[in-house]
């Protein structure tokens, strides 16, 4: 019975066969051909160019040949002398030999010699040694990291600190933990390299606005708005950034805090404040610029400042929401794989915050002395003051360029030299040019500290207005 | 796999490393762990949202709710569900020197890790076989301290400065002059943080329209110097010198892609020991291709300088290589010098060029004195310069305690990674439960390791990875070793199917290095 089924089966098909329409028997038969075809025929390779002959190759490997591993560098390459300074770069200096009055290190508040703070670095150095041999993750972490970060979020009022071992670090690992591709980023023209290489480590949209001008900022940020609306799927989950520092490294002026808060809770953006210089310096308190401008600490997201300047150590801290820094213990590279700070420069860090909590007139005294030589550096011949009457860390640029920037650049170092031989330590500023986004123009940098003497400002205003017209006319 | 290798001449020495392979059964457990956690995790997830579970982690300001959110919920799930449970076996607190043996702050978690809070309680005494102190200058008394309390109290601790404008001391050029005699090249120069020494020069040294060749295994800092460089990275196989061959040859047949332009350099960056394998580069394979393919050659010596070789000078001196033929030579200060900071060494032309286009040397503030200091004393001390034997004692030491540590954990049982030579010794736990029990146990047992698990190794493989020092005595290393086999009992850790016959305990001489193991 089943075989009778079979053949009953059998003669259906072919029956079928017959009854099909002759464009179908064709249309199958085709494709059976093309399977059985594509079955056989041999794999594609999609970069099949080895049309060379190993003969060929052998030849090519024989004749390429490489630029050197790096270009040859002039010997007078204004960059390659260095000063070689012996002893401490402290208040009085001994750069090439001579002896100087330094108005070139960040020392503003003269915490570099301070007995108190050295003192304390020499007891944690007879407790723990010198280095931490390993990261935070593994048996890095000692007590006065952990005391140090306590300190500066009290300090600060913020509920949580993180601090790395170096300053340049600080920013760089900041910005690309939180922005990553795909994510926008509003940062001012002006911004120092650090806060440049971070943004170039995240991967983001950067969208540079000009200089401390709200009305382009805004502008971009509408524009940012209307884009949203024609896709507002990838709105809801890019991320946005505002990036701006306190006191400007490259201009020596102050961001406007106040409107960037505004525009933060218009357009829904986050903000990231470098406070490096201002840190120590603007404030009652020296708690930085929300302190200069009374602003609700919470307001700012994160504030990255380094310790290089006002405290004197090394390495530089993240404040802010423990929301916002926790994230920073897994995913700041340069927190999680590098060694942690060495605890004797921790300890001086320490030591150095009680001495500001003590003495809370010394950031009166520090503006006081930068207002006066502000006033006196006006109206030198060929230069002009550029930076705001209370920054420490004043610019002086040429008042007219003399041709190129290299011959800016050597005119300006006479001009530094003329004042290195009369016992004034100055030094130019330093860029990479051809790194740099907006490379500020050649300027000689005036730091202001405080134990800098009222004559000694002085002396300092009336050397740079012979030099200036001695070398400029 | 097993790799003796004497490669024709050009390996003056066996070259012993071996990986063995995972053993199927625990492969497959090691899944099924993971999947058990991801299926709770995600149970735990749904009781937070519905709001059934308390959630604590930190969350965002009321008047920022309708901000977009800074953290993707699926970014967080490792951290909140799995790392979260093993939190305590990382950053550990310590109150003393990272010596050989170290206190540590007791601390306790009354909610299964979110918090902890401090006892008061110190550990005295615990064996530390985690921090990367190879020739055992974490110290807090001898010669080094004493000279770095010195110039601490005559330079104070900070620079405030940047090397080209005043922060240059003598002492900064002091420690470059030692430094370049020490690795024999012509010139080097010394940085502040050994992670920023490669992600602010390697950017300098190669842009865009170069190649770079890099390990599949290379640091987070030398990943990123190469991304931020501009230039175009491939990657070949850990160690493997035909995938590195095969990429030279398609990259000058070919130049670069669609252009078909020539390459404008290549440059190949490898690690002198890998910490996460445990691994020495095969350098002389290395070198030779790097000279065949007119190549360049950056050599990140940061874990072996000082503890490979017979007079620590890295892993240039261990193979018996001429350090000319390594164009740019870094390594850092952080693990066998007990400072902090990097260093790049190479020809002259190569150091002037970076002092002046060094992101580090125009931006950054320069080294603390006192750390400049402790470098140029230790280093004095390992070239013998300061008038006693120490320095050399301490490489032998480290040497010895490499070789007896791996040789008496092989025989245990363990799947021990990495070379025969390297002081960096990974033993494989594989199963996520274990790395956290392991680092537990241990503890216990007073003794400090360091375990590591995703993402910093693969999934599956995650390790215990212990790190010798010179200043580690035998009986310290038997105690140590002693606790590893009962926890190894307990944990059931012992996975290796390969078991070494003990050797006669042979007292070790001056002719460790000659003689070749058997």
């Amino acid at each position: 019975a089943a075989g009778v089924g079979q053949q009953w089966v059998l003669v259906e098909m072919v029956q079928a066969f017959y009854e099909a329409p002759a464009y179908h028997l064709i249309l199958e038969g085709i494709l059976i051909l093309w399977i059985i075809r594509l079955l056989f025929s041999k794999t594609y390779k999609l970069q099949e160019r080895s049309d060379l002959t190993l003969k060929e190759k052998e030849e090519l490997i024989e004749e390429w040949q490489p630029e050197p591993l790096v270009p040859p560098v002039p010997k007078d390459h204004p960059a390659l002398n260095y000063n070689i300074v012996s002893g401490p770069p402290t208040h009085i200096i001994t750069v090439n030999g001579k002896e100087c009055i330094n108005f070139a290190s960040f020392n503003f508040l003269g915490l570099l010699n301070n007995e108190k703070v050295k003192s304390a670095a020499q007891a944690s150095l007879k407790k723990y040694g010198v280095g931490t041999c390993g990261p935070r993750g593994f048996y890095g972490t000692f007590d006065v990291h952990l005391e140090l970060e306590e300190r500066l979020a009290k300090f600060m009022r913020t509920e949580e600190a993180i601090i790395y071992s170096y300053g340049f670090a600080t920013i760089a690992s900041a910005i690309p933990a939180y922005s990553k591709r795909g994510d926008i980023v509003f940062v001012d023209e002006a911004a120092c390299f650090a806060i440049q290489k971070g943004l170039q480590a995240s991967r983001s949209n950067i969208k540079l606005f000009k200089h401390n001008d709200m009305a382009d900022l805004e502008r971009l940020l509408k524009e940012q708005e209307t884009e949203d609306q024609k896709n507002p799927r990838k709105a809801r989950v890019t991320r946005r950034f505002i990036v701006v520092e306190g006191l400007y490294m490259n201009t020596g002026d102050i961001c406007p805090l106040p409107e960037l808060i505004k525009l933060k809770y218009k357009y829904k953006v986050r903000i990231f404040l470098e406070e490096s210089l201002s840190f120590g310096v603007l404030g009652e308190h020296g708690r930085g610029i929300t302190e200069h401008f009374g602003i609700n600490i919470d307001d700012i997201d994160l504030i990255s400042a380094n310790m290089e300047n006002s405290l004197a150590s090394i390495g530089g801290f993240c404040c802010g929401r423990s929301f916002i820094i926790d994230h920073q213990r897994l995913s700041g590279q340069g927190y999680c794989f590098s060694a942690s700070l060495p605890p004797l420069l921790a300890a001086a860090a320490i030591e150095a915050l009680n001495i500001m909590e003590d003495n809370p007139d010394i950031f009166q005294t520090l503006r006081a002395k930068c207002e006066r030589i502000h006033k006196a550096l006006q109206g030198i011949y060929g230069l002009k003051v550029v930076g705001e009457s209370f920054s420490p860390a004043l610019h002086l640029q040429l008042e007219e360029s003399y041709g190129s920037r290299e011959n800016d650049v050597k005119l300006l170092k006479r001009v530094v030299d003329y004042c290195m031989n009369s016992g004034i330590a100055l030094t130019q500023a330093r860029y990479l040019e051809k790194e740099e986004k907006c490379l500020p123009p050649p300027s000689i940098r005036v730091v202001v500290t405080v134990e800098q003497t009222e004559q000694e400002l002085d002396k300092a205003a009336s050397l740079l207005k012979e030099a200036a017209q001695s070398v400029l006319n | 796999i097993n790799h003796i290798v004497h490669n024709g001449g050009l390996y003056k020495r066996p070259f012993n490393e071996a990986f063995e392979e995972t053993p199927m059964l625990v492969a497959v457990l090691t899944y099924v762990g993971y999947g058990v956690l991801t299926l709770f995790g995600y149970l735990r997830d749904f009781m937070r949202q519905w709001k059934i579970e308390k959630c604590q982690n930190a969350t965002e300001r009321e008047e920022q709710k309708d901000f977009v959110p800074l953290y993707q919920d699926f970014e967080n799930f490792y951290n909140r569900n799995l790392y979260m449970r093993i939190r305590d076996s990382w950053n550990r607190p310590i109150c003393s020197v990272p010596g050989a043996k170290v206190d540590m702050m007791e601390r306790v978690s009354h909610d299964y890790n979110w918090t902890f809070t401090y006892t008061g309680r110190v550990i005295k005494g615990i064996i530390n076989m985690g921090s990367y102190n190879y020739l055992g200058f974490a110290q807090k008394s001898g010669a080094c301290q004493e000279a770095a309390a010195k110039v601490l109290s005559q330079y104070g601790a900070g620079v405030c400065s940047t090397r080209q404008e005043m922060g240059n001391l003598d002492k900064h050029e002091e420690l470059e002059k030692l430094v370049a005699r020490f690795l024999g090249v012509e010139s080097a120069m010394a940085y502040g943080m050994g992670f920023a020494t490669n992600s602010m020069n390697i950017p300098a040294l190669v842009g865009k329209g170069c190649l770079i060749l890099s390990d599949e295994l290379n640091h987070a800092s030398l990943v990123l110097g190469a991304r931020l460089s501009g230039a175009t990275i491939r990657i070949f196989k850990h160690n493997n010198m035909q995938s590195l061959e095969k990429l030279l040859k398609d990259a000058i047949v070919h130049g670069q892609p669609r252009t078909r332009r020539p390459w404008k350099k290549i440059l190949i960056l490898v690690e002198g020991i890998y910490s996460m394998e445990g691994s020495i580069v095969r350098l002389p394979e290395v070198i030779a291709l790097k000279k065949k393919y007119k190549s360049y050659l950056y050599l990140d010596e940061a874990h072996s300088i000082g503890a490979l070789g017979p007079n620590g000078r890295g892993v240039v001196e261990y193979f018996g290589l001429s350090p000319e033929d390594v164009d740019v030579m870094m390594g850092t200060f952080t693990k066998s010098f007990g400072a902090a900071g990097g260093y790049i060494g190479g020809k002259k032309e190569l150091i002037d060029y970076l002092r002046t286009y060094s992101h580090s040397a125009v931006y950054a503030t320069s080294m603390s004195p006192p750390v400049v200091e402790q470098i140029i004393t230790s280093v004095k001390c390992i070239m013998g310069e300061d008038g006693t034997t120490v320095g050399e004692a301490r490489v032998q030491q480290l040497a010895e305690n490499t070789r007896y540590f791996r040789r008496r954990l092989k025989e245990m049982g363990f799947i021990i990674y990495g070379n025969e030579d390297s002081p960096v010794v990974p033993l494989m736990l594989y199963m996520p439960a274990k790395i956290g029990a392991f680092g537990r146990e241990m503890l216990k047992r007073n003794i400090g390791v360091v375990v590591v698990g995703f993402p910093a190794t693969p999934i599956i493989e995650s390790r215990a990875r212990f790190c010798l020092s010179a200043a580690h005595t035998k009986e310290m290393l038997d105690t140590a070793l002693k606790e590893i086999n009962e926890v190894g009992d307990l944990l059931q850790l012992k996975y290796s199917r390969r078991r070494l016959v003990p050797l006669l305990d042979r007292p070790f001489d001056e002719t460790t290095y000659e003689e070749t193991e058997d």
